[in-house]
């Protein structure tokens, strides 16, 4: 009984939208000894965040706690009075937010902000926590510990600065630290540090985490234990190994069998025909800085070509040299055989209709000030000239294909749908150009797993009935396997390696493609460990610096 | 030296006061959350609150305090007109005003009942002022109020000024000139503004830099004093034409307000044009037009909405203090910057005689209410497009 440290019993939360309460989490249990780590896991509106802060006696604006105990240590937080949180907040129990970019005040140093903590609560002295800010940094590999410190935030890369976020989340040694979402932004060679350096304090300081994410490969790796949330609700809760071999409910399963989607093999692609669309030797630049270095693939009628590399590889960058969007400063890019204007201002409108895209953030994509049912007629009205009834039957053929009928959904403004929805409406007025080939930039990568795999069967089904060729931009290699027919992998504006998915996913690959497969987690608790152990520990060290350069 | 220390000495009282109160609500209450986690300075608020609420009732039964009373009266006048105004309003229409009217806060009800008073004024002024606007009578100095008794004539219910002009009518008369005048002004300011500020947010590169730039010129003369430049050359011009003056002050005022339209919509249009959906559109092969007036004005119009309101009253205030310093809008016409310049002086009169004292303050107050009630609506408006819920 003793060695519990936090338990929370009935919780349950509220928050207010439209001038009433909506329960967001009816009544959840949880138990997290000394030095234990808990996995949360759930999509997105699962109610795991409200959880972690409220683990803390927090709840954002507009939320408030209606029932149950939050026992710290024998404290309850939700009835303890303020000055008596502050006292606990930053000093036993610690946060680490998604996004150590937002997170960090832009205008202080890291260091300065590190010692803030242990400083005000009184339990070491500046120089000492400036020491001990240097010791932490060392241990979390993290590249010139000496010196990293008293950088501003902007000065350090993504995965250094959520390195320097758990270093600050240990300042005070606290007993509990909860992780949210710490490795969604990262690329995944980044991510890999970033868990392992958590993983590694967690253990030397026997410190207690709850590890919020909604990557079950992620926590495999980091927890004792998982609990999978689904709308504010417990499913299951059970040890890592047994949550991963023996599953109980069919949420979970579903969950678990995400990755298991994967489309039959298509033949290889005969020589003689033109290919949609080619790049050839395309050089790109921003300004003076030359991003794209003559990087030349193909993409066939009825393909799916996977480009995958981390962010800054210039994957985006290629599909604005593809749409026009950025004019290359040398090389072509050829439709169906025949050099396209550079520029797509110059471009026909019927090369423009062939070439369509949807976008990774499907938020910002659609105009939030019209209907779903506009914004999929424009396309319909502006290459086809369809107009009143003939452009409202195509419209419902249209969103009868992304699978949202016409008649609940023609009206609703983008912020009334979910994510995956939004996706699908910009699915569909790519489609409603009637185009040859579309670029998915990042489509998947914003949505929760179970909706991502909706999008990705609905997009291969797409291309079955209508021959489309995409281009589809992702650093998710299990994306890649799933639809991919062929892969170019780049790195620094360079094509690294290219060919057909078979070829790619055997080995021997180049270094860097070894780099990037490695480095996808996979679901086998034992599998960070195993990796770590197979590159040496040096060399994970060895890659933060190479990144710093 | 006394005051301050009465002043210091007084707040270190409330300051006890209200922690000796904050202790006593903690103990009777058993501790309550509210009132153990409850700040010093909020307890501090609640008994200046008090005090405050105290000396109001105090200062309405002194005998001199008219101004005051007629405030309070006023204000309880205008609660009660809201009020009715918003239940007949959700009682009376079709689905949508009515549904709009539920949701509608009292001051935005307010804000429209004013409005629509103004609108009724100017549009039908010449039905409802008992007499013309230039028609002068021989009773001049009458005080408002209509009884004989106090300086008033029934016959001029808000009274007549030096030449013997009835007030009520000039005021009626105003809310047509001034309004009017206002409306068009600003409606000529967005349009030239807006469109350039889009378009410069859409093009960018050198159109940007040269409408900027000049925008940057024009900002950087002192507003008034340039509109009364502009204006002496523009009273050259038109020469003994009245009317030519005053679609010249239009135009000069538009000029000048519109550089600040342009900024700001230069500004939000900014941000919206590297939205994907604006990209999107590009890529489509979308013209200039669709691209502003589909794509961006749309998502654009809480901000600009915000700042019609504002520079609604700037335009109105401008007009006022041109027509105040005699080069606005010219008699015979009534217009109510004018009206307070030629009663001003009645304001001396305050202590002697309050309705006197009223005179200029009808017009200034017919200024005011008009600008409380145009910032009451756009709120309301604002924070229904911004999409806020709470």
């Amino acid at each position: 009984m003793s060695d519990t440290l936090l338990r929370i019993s009935n919780l349950k939360i509220e928050g207010r939208s439209d001038e009433t309460w909506m329960p967001i989490i009816k009544g959840i249990d949880l138990e997290l000894k000394k030095g234990e780590v808990l996995g949360l896991i759930g999509e997105s509106g699962a109610g795991k965040s409200t959880v972690g802060l409220a683990a803390m006696g927090y709840t954002r604006d507009g939320v408030r706690i209606t029932d149950g105990e939050v026992l710290f240590d024998g404290v309850d937080l939700v009835k303890a009075s303020l000055p008596d949180k502050r006292a606990l907040l930053g000093k036993r129990i610690a946060y680490v937010a998604q996004s150590a970019a937002a997170s960090f005040n832009p205008a202080h140093k890291l260091i300065n902000q590190h010692v803030e903590g242990p400083v005000r609560h009184g339990v070491m002295s500046r120089a000492e926590s400036e020491e001990d800010a240097i010791r932490l940094y060392e241990r979390l590999r993290l590249p010139n510990p000496q010196e990293i410190g008293f950088r501003y935030p902007h000065q350090v890369s993504g995965g250094q600065l959520q390195r320097a976020m758990t270093a600050m989340a240990m300042s005070c040694r606290p007993d509990l630290i909860i992780f949210d979402e710490p490795t969604t932004a990262l690329d995944v060679t980044t991510q890999i540090e970033v868990l392992a350096a958590i993983r590694d304090i967690v253990d030397q300081f026997g410190t207690a985490a709850i590890y919020i994410t909604h990557d079950l490969a992620v926590v495999a790796q980091m927890a004792d234990r998982i609990k999978v949330l689904l709308r504010g609700e417990e499913v299951e809760e059970a040890s890592t190994e047994e949550m991963l071999s023996h599953p109980k409910e069919e949420y979970t399963k579903s969950l678990w069998s995400v990755r298991s989607f994967k489309r039959p093999a298509k033949p290889a692609i005969q020589t003689d025909t033109t290919p949609v669309i080619r790049l050839k030797d395309v050089n790109a630049s921003y300004g003076q800085t030359p991003v794209l270095h003559d990087v030349s693939f193909d993409i066939h009628e009825g393909r799916t070509v996977a480009v995958v590399g981390e962010s800054g590889s210039g994957k985006s960058t290629a599909a604005r040299c593809i749409t026009g969007l950025l004019p290359p400063t040398n090389g072509t890019v050829e439709l169906d055989g025949s050099a396209l204007p550079a520029d797509f201002r110059k471009r026909s409108k019927d090369q423009l209709r062939q070439i369509q895209m949807i976008y990774q953030m499907a938020d910002t994509a659609l105009n939030p000030r019209k209907s779903v049912g506009e914004i999929i007629a424009r396309p319909v009205e502006f290459y086809m000239g369809l107009k009143g009834r003939e452009k409202r039957k195509r419209v419902d053929q249209l969103m009868d294909q992304i699978e949202l009928p016409a008649s609940e959904f023609y009206d609703r403004l983008p912020s009334e749908l979910s994510g995956g929805q939004k996706q699908r409406v910009g699915i569909a007025r790519a489609l409603a150009a009637e185009p040859k080939f579309i670029i998915c930039d990042e489509v998947t990568s914003a949505l929760d797993q179970l909706v991502a795999e909706g999008i990705l069967k609905l997009l291969a089904q797409l291309q079955d009935e209508l021959k489309l060729s995409y281009m589809f931009i992702t650093h998710d290699l299990a994306t890649v396997r799933a639809i991919a027919d062929d892969v170019v992998v780049m790195k620094d504006g360079r094509v690294i390696e290219q060919g057909p998915k078979a070829d790619m996913f055997t080995p021997p690959h180049h270094p860097y493609t070894d780099l990037l497969l490695s480095s996808v987690p996979e679901m086998d608790p034992d599998w960070l460990s195993n990796l770590l152990e197979e590159r040496g520990r040096d060399n994970v060290g060895d890659m933060a610096t190479d990144k710093m350069a | 030296m006394i005051t301050l220390l009465w002043i210091i000495g007084g707040l270190l009282a409330l300051l006890a006061i209200s922690w000796v109160l904050r202790k006593l609500a903690q103990v009777v209450t058993g501790n309550k959350p509210r009132f153990r986690d409850m700040p010093l300075a909020v307890a501090l608020g609640y008994v200046l609150g008090v005090v405050v609420l105290a000396f109001g009732v105090w200062l309405w039964f002194q005998p001199n305090a008219v101004f005051f009373r007629w405030f309070v009266q006023g204000l309880a006048i205008s609660v009660v007109a809201a009020f009715i105004f918003r239940w007949l309003g959700r009682t009376v229409g079709t689905k949508t005003t009515k549904k709009a009217f539920r949701q509608m806060p009292l001051t935005a009800s307010f804000g429209f009942l004013v409005i629509l008073i103004y609108a009724i004024c100017a549009i039908f002024a010449g039905v409802l002022a008992p007499y013309g606007q230039a028609e002068v009578f021989q009773n001049v100095n009458v005080l408002p109020g209509g009884n004989p008794a106090t300086g008033g004539d029934p016959a001029h219910l808000l009274g007549t000024d030096q030449i013997g002009r009835d007030l009520l009518t000039r005021l009626i008369y105003g809310a047509q000139n001034t309004v009017g005048i206002a409306f068009a002004t600003v409606c000529l300011a967005f349009l030239v503004g807006g469109s350039l500020g889009f378009l410069a947010a859409v093009f960018g590169g050198w159109l940007d830099n040269i409408l900027s730039r000049i925008v940057d010129v024009l900002m950087a003369i002192p507003s008034l004093i340039f509109a009364l430049l502009l204006m002496t050359i523009a009273s050259a011009w038109a020469g003994s034409q009245q009317w030519l003056l005053t679609v010249y002050m239009v135009l000069i005022i538009a000029l000048i307000d519109s550089t600040r339209v342009f900024r700001l919509a230069r500004a939000v249009g900014q941000s919206i044009v590297v939205m994907d959906y604006v990209e999107a559109a590009k890529l489509r092969g979308e013209g200039l037009g669709y691209l502003i007036f589909r794509e961006i004005l749309p998502n654009a119009t809480a901000p600009l909405l915000a700042e019609l309101g504002l520079r609604f009253c700037f335009v109105f205030l401008t007009i006022s203090a041109l027509s105040f310093l005699g080069i606005g809008i010219q008699p015979p016409l009534a217009d109510w910057g004018t009206m307070v310049r030629d009663l001003a002086q009645f304001i001396n009169f305050a202590a002697f005689s309050p309705l006197a004292a009223a005179l200029p303050l009808m017009a200034a107050g017919a200024i005011a209410l008009l600008t409380v009630a145009v910032n009451f609506v756009v709120d309301w408006m604002l924070h229904k497009s911004s999409g806020l819920k709470e």
